[in-house]
């Protein structure tokens, strides 16, 4: 939905439509006196941002934590649980983790390729059925994860599917796919026919246009509807549950070692990953940003 | 709006009418996995839904059947989580707009001057995405658990009382609920705030409006998209929610949701009928009260 859309925009800082006139009517400066909210708002903000990052800082924190077993209390200052990921529990977090990757990649593939292909179709082509195909694509946004997980489960089990990891891929396919056509469509509607009509002028087949001309221009919505793909699949806990068996996930492994205590090398995982995500969008924000300016001195 | 994105290109199909055969190849392998990975499991659930307990078998064996009594029997065995998840969704909601509201308006319209502020901000925004929902959860328990600094400080300075407790309590299950889904509500509101065309502000007080009015009458309804938008994106997955009213995580025994009693019957009491049929009922009840709010607020274009 367009939170989602929005981030996956943030994420990839492949903002749609980058037009470079100031959509924004700026208006004459009006003479004005300081008021309240002057600093009021921006207080607010400020407080508002601190809100936000006090469990992320407080992760970060105790990741450094020489905790025995669980993280609760702060006991010193360590590296250990950094340079040891994988010792704890022999090595349960990191196959947790490694479990997530996985289903997360093979998930974001397939949701990326069906839902790439049904957004040019939508854009693209007149066809009947248009609004139920559209209901169909929107439905799994607006039903609860429960819901959704509950009934794959109830599907699984009527069919006598075991659950297991094909399971989790089937699961996280499904819901990922949606998202991906909300955020592919938007690049697809942004894009100039007149471009793929100039490659068929030049004699070129069908699937050199594609691949040459379309794919290249249709690749940042792409790319951002993959990335927020693989955020939903990897932080997905409610779902998963009800489709994983026996196999572990990075969340459900926390979930599951709620009650007996996190440890550390959860709180290291978490905040690689937070890091890692932290560049990667900031990376793109500002090479954004640097294409908009070089974009506005050839204009 | 996303809720809008499907239904905006409805019109002119770029190019003009190609063979309908490409169409049928791009559409039907995504709709096809839709069919039997969405459709069909609801239509599972609902059959689930109405299973009797197989006269000779062990727990978690159902016949099919059409026994509507199981839906009479959740609502009176669970009206309690009913009630509460949709009585939390609706604060957490009502909670994370007051929050949002303020923070959108600023880096939508007070920041426009400064794009890479903007950009900056948005990305706080969704920082807390990127840090796993359980653990940020788990952060705040520890954070608010009755040992923690915070609690401690605030019971020595006699600003709580001393037996007071945080976790465990509807006000934490509804906290983290906020919490969690701030981000949902700030990105609509600030994509709608930030398309606001400032003009009509100034011409509102130009016509001698204070600024409450000028907010009331014309900021507030230009902004209704988003506010619509924002409180779907958080009302639906938090009526939904159950790890925040856990009891490892922020909630207590009176806390539990609709989604705590559904993932307990259905993983671990294996009482798949209970376990459809409230999910049946989440999944009309939200839809209901989607329909009813989106025509109320005048938004239909949304959906």
């Amino acid at each position: 939905m367009s939170g989602e859309v929005q981030a996956a925009a943030v994420l990839g800082g492949f903002q749609e439509n980058e037009q470079l006139d100031d959509r924004r009517p700026a208006g004459p400066a009006r003479p004005r006196r300081i008021g309240l909210g002057d600093w009021l708002l921006p207080a607010y903000t400020i407080i508002a941002f601190v809100f936000l990052l006090i469990p992320i800082v407080y992760t970060f924190v105790f990741s450094f934590n020489d905790s025995i077993k669980s993280n609760i209390s702060w006991r010193g200052f360590t590296l250990d649980k950094w340079l040891n990921v994988c010792n704890v529990e022999g090595g349960a977090v990191c196959q947790a983790f490694g479990n997530s990757i996985i289903i997360g990649l093979v998930a974001t593939v397939i949701a990326t390729t069906l839902g790439t292909m049904i957004a040019i179709a939508l854009v693209r082509y007149r066809f009947r059925a248009r609004s139920a195909t559209s209901l169909l694509l929107f439905l799994p946004m607006a039903t609860p994860e429960v819901v959704l997980g509950a009934g794959l489960a109830a599907q699984f089990l009527a069919v006598g599917v075991p659950k297991d990891m094909l399971t989790i891929i089937l699961a996280h396919t499904m819901f990922c796919i949606s998202f991906v056509v909300v955020t592919v469509k938007a690049r697809v509607a942004s894009l100039d026919p007149a471009l793929e009509e100039a490659g068929r002028d030049l004699y070129g087949s069908p699937s050199q246009v594609f691949w040459r001309v379309t794919f290249p221009l249709l690749l940042p919505g792409i790319l951002a509807a993959a990335l927020l793909s693989f955020a939903l699949s990897f932080d997905d806990f409610i779902i998963t549950n009800f489709n994983s068996g026996s196999v572990s996930t990075f969340p459900k492994y926390i979930y599951i070692s709620a009650s007996r205590g996190i440890p550390a090398e959860a709180n290291v995982i978490a905040s690689a990953v937070f890091i890692i995500a932290l560049v990667i969008v900031i990376a793109a924000q500002v090479s954004r940003a640097a294409r908009v300016r070089r974009l506005a001195k050839l204009g | 709006m996303a809720f809008a994105a499907f239904a905006t290109a409805e019109a002119q199909p770029q190019a003009p009418k190609r063979k309908s055969r490409i169409a049928l190849f791009l559409l039907l392998p995504g709709i096809l996995y839709l069919v039997l990975f969405f459709l069909t499991p609801l239509i599972s659930l609902l059959l689930t839904s109405l299973q009797v307990p197989s006269e000779l078998g062990d727990i978690g064996q159902f016949d099919y059947a059409f026994n509507w009594q199981n839906y009479v029997d959740v609502v009176q065995l669970y009206w309690p989580h009913i009630l509460r998840s949709f009585g939390y969704a609706l604060a957490a909601t009502v909670f994370a707009l007051l929050f949002s509201y303020p923070l959108a308006y600023f880096i939508g319209v007070k920041a426009r001057r400064w794009p890479l502020l903007q950009s900056l901000m948005l990305v706080l925004v969704i920082a807390p995405f990127f840090i796993s929902f359980l653990l940020r959860t788990l952060a705040w328990k520890q954070i608010l658990s009755d040992e923690s600094f915070i609690i401690t400080s605030l019971k020595a300075l006699s600003l709580l009382a001393p037996d007071a407790h945080f976790t465990g309590t509807p006000f934490a299950v509804i906290f983290g609920l906020t919490y969690n889904f701030i981000p949902f509500m700030t990105l609509p509101l600030y994509t709608t705030l930030e398309r606001l065309d400032l003009r009509y502000l100034e011409a509102g007080s130009d016509l001698y409006a204070n600024p409450f009015t000028v907010f009331r009458k014309i900021t507030i309804p230009l902004s209704m998209p988003g506010i619509v938008a924002g409180t779907l994106l958080t009302f639906i997955p938090a009526a939904g929610d159950y790890v925040n009213a856990s009891r490892d995580f922020l909630g207590g025994p009176d806390t539990q949701m609709m989604g705590n009693v559904i993932e307990a019957n259905f993983l671990v009491l294996l009482n798949y009928p209970a376990a459809a049929a409230l999910s049946i009922i989440l999944m009309a009840a939200i839809l209901v009260l989607v329909g009813v709010y989106v025509k109320r607020s005048g938004t239909e274009d949304l959906l």
